[in-house]
């Protein structure tokens, strides 16, 4: 190098370099305390008190769940709405909730979910993503999961379907048998329902608005 | 690899690690090639070895052989850039026998063991179910000694011989990319808390410390292959450090889009993401023009030829700026805008961008450093191609590239069907899989990959012969 300026001073890129980095790191972290406490789990009495949590308590899974247009923010979120009955009841306590969902999210993680489907849009692109499977009309009283495995309530379906689901197919591409048991079963499914009533921000987008109408058929 | 030649025990070991890492990567085209057989024919080892299972091999064998490939890298430049034996090597060359029976006994695992009842035990023991990571906990812990005792390797070399900057770079980025492996230990029934720290471990290792990884290997490797100016050299690779830390770190917002997390996300991971394609485009000029440099210089000396020193190492080099800018800047920008990533989010869009970055940014220039380490092992002055290892070059890339179309016009479909048309429903999926183009695509993903694993039978052929090949300058 012919002259010596501070732009071809290694020093100068060195430092330059520990500086960017460090404050770049140092905004992620202080990012990731507002985000921690907005993603917190929110609990019991903030669904009875009807505050809106971005990740609702386990005790969400005693209330109807749709996932609807907000005009102020301009795309669907969930809405927690009156009591529903999961597996014939409304009235699990914080402490069972959790129990199920710790149980369902041990479950995906013990069966490999994320290794086929997608989960909040992360995962394999095998087989349908999960982040609102809850709200899947195919579940629904008229859809055809429902008829296929000869259930009344879209939990029983859901479990019924998890624990034998070759027994079930809908296409060629099936789903196999992970041996998953009824409890267990019954747990993933409070996981899903639970994991359908967090705050994504509008996705996926039309979640089961559109009932279908591919090349006219 | 023969071992003759290495006057540095801490190259032997390198040359171990490549071979592990080579060994590896053959597996991980392997069980990609189940799955792909899996998309056209569902019923191939249906509930026998389901798509799942190939898929956690065919992932975390990717990741093992890059890993192993990128130790092996640093125990052969550490001679060469401090001018000493790595310190403490011998806990090194024991490390490495823990290392690979750990991962042989994980992927025995998973392969035979495959699934467990939802308790922890599953989680210590079998698998921890979270994609790339699925490694069990105590398989996590041995690793994170493992890497523990490399760096320890690293920093003891580093600091007791002479710390050059590719050095140090290496010193603090190796820390950080074995830090973020800790954000990836922990259990929690929160699926959004779990999915943000998965990203600092997926997101923060490809698209911070592994591509300033990378940035340093490519320093060395110009220096070594061309004999560029390390002065030169060292100033780019800071600024590509300032250039990659300065909007990786922030740019992983373009995965909080949508997990459940703030829409501030939205503004941040846009904004720092979108500038990530421009370190890589420094570093694919960087590249190319030291070259040209130096070769004008050498033009002016008046000597003939080409200033390359290792032809295949080289050639794979400048693949990965290539393809470092094509799969990870350009497919990579394709979706990282959250009103686009909205639809393309997890679809086969985002398999052909992990494709062809994976292969672009690190495939390629890891298979470079084993060319080095073969070089190096013969004693080999001026290494040469042969017509194994230009067939491996065209057919592994062609391969690569061939089924990043495919994957991206099933991502097309997959966006446009599965998602914008219908809705992204379990009736919507299959609406966008069971259409004649999703087929075709993945018929054509098929082909190209096994296109990419005959090249990969080249690529050893010329592994286990270019060493004793008489077209060398020896
Ligand atoms: C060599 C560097 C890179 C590698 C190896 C890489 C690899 C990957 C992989 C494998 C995924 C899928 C993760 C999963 O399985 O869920 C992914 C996702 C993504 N990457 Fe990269 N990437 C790189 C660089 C980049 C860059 C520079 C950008 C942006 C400019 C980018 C943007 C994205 C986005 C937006 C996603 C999320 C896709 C989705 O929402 O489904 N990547 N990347
Ligand atoms: C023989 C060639 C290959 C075949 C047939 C193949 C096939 C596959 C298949 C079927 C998947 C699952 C995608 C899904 O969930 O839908 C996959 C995922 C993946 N493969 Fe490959 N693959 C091959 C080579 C490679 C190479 C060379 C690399 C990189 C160096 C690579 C990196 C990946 C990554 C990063 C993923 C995860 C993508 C994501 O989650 O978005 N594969 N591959
Ligand atoms: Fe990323």
């Amino acid at each position: 190098m012919a002259k010596k300026t501070v732009w071809t001073d290694n020093r100068f890129w060195q430092r330059s370099a520990a500086w960017v980095t460090g404050f770049a790191a140092m905004l992620l972290i202080w990012l990731t305390f507002d985000t921690s406490g907005q993603i917190a789990i929110g609990n019991d009495a903030d669904l009875k008190n009807g505050v809106t949590k971005r990740v609702p308590g386990p005790t969400v899974i005693n209330y109807k769940i749709t996932y609807e247009m907000d005009a102020k923010r301009g795309h669907e979120i969930p809405v927690i709405g009156a009591k529903e009955k999961f597996f014939g009841r409304d009235d699990y306590s914080e402490e069972e909730a959790g129990k199920l969902l710790h149980l369902g999210k041990l479950g995906s993680q013990a069966k490999n979910c994320m290794d086929c489907h997608t989960l909040l849009g992360n995962g394999a692109y095998y087989a349908p993503d999960l982040t609102k499977a809850w709200l899947d009309p195919a579940w629904g009283p008229t859809g055809s999961m429902q008829a296929m495995t000869g259930k009344n309530t879209k939990e029983e379906a859901m479990a019924e379907f998890l624990q034998f689901p070759s027994k079930y197919p809908t296409h060629a591409r099936m789903m196999p048998n992970l041996g998953i048991t009824a409890e267990e079963a019954k747990g993933l499914v409070a996981f899903l329902k639970h994991m359908s009533s967090i705050d994504t921000n509008g996705f996926p987008r039309n979640f089961g608005k559109i009932q279908g109408a591919l090349n006219g058929k | 690899m023969a071992s003759n030649h290495l006057k540095w025990e801490s190259k032997q070991l390198a040359t171990w690690y490549f071979t592990f890492a080579a060994i590896i990567f053959g597996a991980q085209l392997l069980f990609g090639l189940v799955a792909a057989i899996q998309y056209v024919m569902p019923g191939f080892l249906f509930e026998i070895v389901d798509f799942s299972i190939a898929r956690i091999l065919h992932i975390n064998a990717l990741v093992v052989w890059m890993v192993f490939a990128m130790i092996g890298s640093v125990y052969w430049l550490l001679p060469d850039e401090t001018g000493i034996e790595t310190v403490g090597i011998k806990i090194g060359k024991l490390l490495f026998w823990v290392f690979a029976a750990a991962i042989v006994v994980v992927v025995l695992v998973y392969l035979l063991v495959q699934v467990g009842p939802a308790d922890e035990t599953t989680i210590w023991f079998i698998t921890e179910g979270r994609e790339y990571i699925e490694a069990p906990r105590w398989a996590d812990i041995g690793i994170v000694v493992v890497v523990l005792g490399f760096i320890g390797n690293l920093y003891a070399t580093g600091m007791k011989g002479k710390p050059t900057g590719i050095v140090t770079v290496l010193m603090a980025d190796m820390l950080a990319f074995a830090g973020i492996y800790l954000a990836g230990m922990f259990f929690t029934d929160n699926i959004t808390v779990d999915q943000f720290w998965w990203w600092w471990v997926i997101h923060l290792w490809v698209e911070a410390t592994w591509e300033v990884f990378v940035g340093a290997i490519a320093a060395y490797g110009l220096i070594k292959m061309i004999g560029a100016h390390r002065q030169v050299v060292e100033m780019w690779l800071w600024i590509e450090v300032a250039m990659l830390f300065g909007s990786g770190i922030l740019g992983m917002g373009h995965h909080y889009f949508w997990i459940g997390t703030p829409e501030y996300w939205w503004e941040i991971g846009a904004l720092f993401s979108a500038l990530e394609p421009l370190p890589l485009v420094a570093m694919f000029i960087h590249v190319l023009y030291d070259w040209g440099k130096q070769q004008g210089a050498a033009h002016e000396r008046g000597e003939e030829g080409s200033v390359i020193t290792n032809k295949p190492a080289f050639t794979w080099f400048v693949l990965q700026a290539f393809g470092n800018f094509l799969g990870a800047g350009v497919w990579g920008f394709f979706h990282t805008l959250p009103q686009v990533n909205l639809y393309t989010h997890g679809t086969q869009f985002t398999s052909a961008h992990g494709h062809l970055a994976f292969f672009g940014a690190y495939a390629t220039i890891l298979i470079g450093m084993m060319y080095v380490a073969i070089q190096g092992s013969n004693g080999i002055k001026v290494l040469k191609h042969t017509a194994s290892s230009v067939a491996a070059v065209w057919m592994i890339t062609g391969g690569v590239v061939g089924m990043t179309v495919s994957l991206t016009i099933a991502g097309y479909v997959d966006v446009i069907v599965t998602r914008a048309q219908m809705g992204a429903t379990w009736a919507g999926y299959f609406d966008g899989h069971s259409g004649m183009w999703m087929a075709q695509a993945m018929d054509w993903r098929l082909i190209m990959g096994t296109v990419t694993f005959l090249g990969f039978l080249f690529l050893i052929k010329d592994f286990l012969s270019t060493g004793k090949n008489a077209v060398h300058t020896r």
